[in-house]
């Protein structure tokens, strides 16, 4: 039996129909065509289909889609502001060369990206927790974590010169 | 060479924006329309047993299935080097989780209930899970018709026995040899199976549609190979070359774990069933760990005779692999491990047997480090224990015998040129190595560990690479080329390879993902031999391209043809500093001469690339006389660890890797396999382990179980060195790296964990448990 829901999905009103055990993970893929949303495991092990729920990471292979009525949705092509090409940590990321095959960028970006907009300079250990859930095969994570230290250290060298 | 513009900077990726905005498209991002199928296969239940009868009658009465596929309507077999492999099992099924049948509905959901109601009669057989049970006396024959497959010229398959290939080397006269030696040692060591572990799970969409073309979409390293396989596998349905054709987009993630075919085959013989319909078929997480390829297990029994002064003069490898059910891929990595056994080293008198030996486990196949990986272990870890005995330096031992160029390899062939002497020295300093790191924590002991790797890459002796270099418009290009973007940045170094020939920047550079009806031929992104093999080929397609120019803008502007160069997007001359056209200006139009008539068209650039050199063919009983391998890369490693002793829990403090490249192209990119490999090889040392029940059933077949390393997981220093002696043809002078760097993780840790606690563990992994019973056996 099919439900319709109404939710915000990268700041847009949207409606969709359905399933009572339809993951997040499969609406947003399936229904909605946000395929940044990656799958990987489909239990919570592998972080690719991380997004934000009211601003929050979390997995959305774990959530049903019932759960997003009234809710606000961001996936990876939510996140930059309109102004924007990409956001800073995506052009950190680039520079960087810090992904392979590119597969866990999407669920990496956003397990990270509610941490900078809390702290805007997070320490390496911050940075770890951040991403401890995302598991990436290719890289060794070290391209990722130095992109976002520089990035955190420029948010830093920003502030003070502002103060 | 002139100084280098392009090539040899640490250039941002050409697909870097698609993948960190989530542009990048995966086989399973791609959208098929309201008449997409869906198909769930039926799965054995056991490792090995005959199948009496399937009913199917139940699942066809089910809601929303279409069609139920039984094994007996593919009665085919197939494979990339060895046709031992099956579409669906037939009268037996060989491992657990083989498909037997297959239910496709127009919901995925419908297409695994009915799966379910397929009812399978099956007598179970008593399984062989272990390679010692397969070379017993009078085995139960895994594939009793193996005399009958089709192979490669150089497997060597032993009828009425379990062996599908057997690999000789002899070399010199190990007896004599060993007469040399003042000392002789023996040792055994174990690897165990391993899984790939690519985040993206593998999926493929196939397509027959009315006028009898078959599309494939796959998730693949080798989409040329597929096409290949599909049309044999496929050709008793009338089904040919021409009909095939396979789309790859975007890999999340390959290790060799998507190379050749596995289940892509189900999609491409269902397709057939339900005409103008595409099926998708996609994996689970769990069948990803036990029905695509695992790594093999193996053992590796050895001899090495020694001089006192450390001198190796004989070895003996005798190598037991555990291939699995199907070794049709399998075999050549027990082939490529057998002619390098030898590890970087001149040693005159060789002995290697590779064995590839079936089971009823899943089946094995390429991985990441192809072998090399396995035997490296053993070799490695005895080595240090053989200085040690001598009372000479690990260090010291190595340099004195470590290959060098011209050196006679265990087939009979030369070394290419190579730094490794360089990188043992690197590693050395870097480690600072002698030098006893303190530790404030009495239960904390600190321990270093080296060891040297190579590879070459395995490959039919007449693999090829093509490229099309088209130009556009404002003279962008597109480089139509079939290796496949898996991570390792190829479409990035394919771009900086034109734009160094041609003068366009590589942004102005997309690599093209394949298409087989429009991208030219490619064997397979595999062996660590694209960034080589592709890259000669977009090199001599750049200078074709370049060619053409030179040629049209001396045939209708008169210059002096030997003056011309390339910079900028322009046609500049040495002779007239002023002058320059852009090529934008002609590149697709022509030029216009005076009587308004036009010169030229739009330039399309043709390179191949097939290394001419290169021969498989050799004597059976020694391995002697061919060329089968086209050059090593090479290198050492090593790690600084601390130890736990009451835990047993390993710490990398610092792990540096120098690897001889020839040339880094890109040297971020080359650093990116460096840290990724390191990190993958750690795991498969410290904690990553395949678990199989008494009856062959994979008990860990989820990451919750078959941990793979976190960010937490990481070592705290990584330093990547890079060497380059030049690979003579080589473009740029450069060889690949990208399986390399996980070969020496087990033997360094290993060897680490010797120094450190005095134990050695003669079986991977080196998990924290088995560190404390060793501990507590030695104490005994």
């Amino acid at each position: 039996m099919k439900t319709q829901i109404a939710f915000t999905l990268n700041n847009e009103l949207r409606k969709m129909d359905v399933e009572t055990n339809q993951t997040l993970a499969d609406a947003l893929r399936y229904l909605m065509g946000t395929k940044s949303v990656k799958c990987g495991c489909e239990r919570g092990d592998c972080g690719s289909c991380t997004i934000l729920f009211n601003g929050k990471s979390v997995r959305s292979c774990l959530i049903l889609a019932l759960e997003a009525d009234g809710q606000e949705i961001t996936t990876l092509e939510g996140i930059k502001k309109p102004e924007e090409e990409m956001t800073p940590l995506q052009e950190k990321l680039l520079a960087n060369n810090s992904f392979q095959c590119g597969f866990c960028a999407s669920g990496m970006i956003m397990s990270l990206t509610p941490l900078l907009k809390k702290n805007p300079s997070p320490s390496e250990e911050e940075i770890k927790e951040a991403i401890a859930g995302n598991l990436c095969r290719c890289t060794g994570y070290e391209p990722i974590i130095s992109a976002v230290k520089e990035l955190a250290k420029e948010n830093r060298q920003q502030k003070e010169k502002s103060k | 060479m002139s100084k280098l513009k392009y090539i040899g900077k640490p250039t941002v990726r050409v697909d870097g924006k698609a993948k960190v905005t989530g542009a990048a498209t995966f086989v399973e991002d791609i959208d098929f329309g309201p008449n997409l199928l869906y198909a769930a296969v039926v799965e054995s239940p056991y490792a090995y047993a005959k199948i009496n009868s399937i009913d199917t009658s139940a699942a066809e009465q089910a809601e929303d299935v279409v069609k139920v596929v039984v094994g007996k309507e593919f009665p085919y077999r197939f494979g990339l080097y060895m046709h031992d492999r099956y579409i669906f099992a037939q009268d037996y099924v060989r491992f657990m989780g083989e498909q037997v049948a297959a239910v496709i509905a127009r919901t995925p959901e419908a297409a695994k209930r009915a799966a379910k109601l397929v009812k399978v009669d099956y007598t179970e057989l008593t399984p062989i899970l272990k390679v010692e049970d397969a070379l017993c006396d009078h085995p139960n024959l895994v594939h009793p018709e193996l005399k009958s497959y089709e192979h490669v010229p150089w497997f060597f398959p032993q009828d009425d026995s379990n062996i599908a290939h057997f690999r000789k080397i002899r070399h010199g006269d190990l007896d004599k040899g060993f007469e040399e030696a003042d000392q002789v040692f023996e040792d055994v060591y174990y690897v165990p199976r391993y899984a790939h572990c690519a985040i993206e799970i593998h999926g493929a969409v196939g397509k027959f549609d009315h006028s009898g073309r078959l599309t494939v979409w796959t998730s693949s390293q080798s989409p040329h190979t597929q096409r290949h396989l599909f049309a044999e596998a496929l050709k008793p349905l009338g089904i040919t070359h021409n009909d095939v054709r396979v789309i790859t987009p975007y890999v999340g993630g390959g290790f060799g774990g998507k190379a050749g075919v596995t289940m892509e085959i189900i999609a491409a013989a269902l397709a057939t069933k339900v005409q103008g319909h595409p099926v998708k078929v996609l994996w689970s997480r769990e069948q990803e760990f036990y029905n695509t390829y695992q790594r093999q297990g193996v053992v590796a029994k050895m001899r090495i005779g020694v001089k006192n002064d450390g001198t190796m003069t004989a070895i003996e490898q005798l190598l037991y692999w555990d291939a699995g059910a199907y070794v049709e891929y399998g075999a050549n990595v027990v082939n490529a491990a057998g002619l390098s056994a030898t590890g970087p080293y001149r040693i005159p008198n060789i002995k290697i047997d590779s064995v590839c030996v079936y089971t009823n486990l899943p089946p094995g196949g390429p991985y990441r480090g192809f072998g090399y990986s396995e035997f490296l272990f053993g070799l490695e870890s005895f080595v240090d224990d053989i200085a040690e005995k001598l009372g000479i330096d690990p260090i010291e031992m190595r340099l004195k015998n470590a290959i060098k160029e011209g050196d006679t390899l265990a087939y009979g062939g030369k070394m290419n040129p190579s730094g490794l002497e360089q990188a043992i020295n690197k590693v050395k300093k870097e480690l600072k190595w002698g030098e006893k790191r303190e530790s404030k924590d009495p239960h904390i002991k600190t321990g270093k560990g080296i060891s040297l790797f190579w590879k070459a890459p395995a490959m039919p002796p007449n693999a090829s690479s093509t490229c099309f270099l088209k130009f556009n418009e404002d003279a962008s290009i597109n480089l139509l080329i079939s290796a496949m973007e898996i991570g390792q940045g190829y479409h990035t170094v394919m771009a900086q390879i034109a734009a160094e020939v041609l003068g366009v920047p590589p942004e102005k550079i997309r690599g093209e993902n394949p298409d087989t009806d429009r991208n030219p031929y490619e064997w397979q992104t595999v062996a660590s031999h694209i960034t080589w093999s592709c890259g000669n080929a977009v090199y001599n397609a750049a200078v074709d391209a370049r060619d053409q120019i030179f040629d049209l803008v001396e045939r209708a502007l008169e210059k002096k043809r030997d003056a011309l160069y390339l910079e900028d997007m322009q046609v500049k001359s040495k002779d007239e500093p002023e002058w320059s056209v852009p090529l934008r200006d002609f590149i697709i139009d022509g030029l216009m001469m005076k009587d308004g008539t036009w010169r030229g068209g739009p330039i399309v650039g043709r390179g191949m690339f097939m290394p001419e050199f290169a021969s498989a063919l050799s004597n059976p009983e020694t391995g002697q006389g061919g060329k089968p391998n086209v050059h090593y890369t090479v290198g050492a490693a090593g790690v600084d660890i601390d130890v736990d002793e009451e835990t047993g829990k390993v710490k990398i403090k610092k792990t540096v890797l120098a690897v001889d490249c020839g040339k880094a192209l890109n040297p971020s990119l080359v650093e990116g396999q460096i840290t990724g490999g390191l990190v993958q090889g750690f795991a498969t040392v410290l904690y990553e382990d395949m678990r199989f029940s008494d009856k062959g059933k994979l008990l860990n077949p989820n990451f919750t179980d078959y941990k793979i390393p976190t960010v937490h997981d990481i070592p705290e220093k990584m330093v990547p060195i890079i060497i380059e002696t030049a690979q003579p043809d080589g473009p740029y002078g450069a060889r690949g790296v990208g399986e390399h760097t996980m070969i020496p993780c087990a033997p360094m840790i290993g060897n680490a964990i010797k120094d450190a606690l005095n134990v050695r563990i003669k079986s991977m992994p080196l998990t924290a448990e088995k560190i404390v019973m060793s501990q507590k056996n030695q104490k005994k």
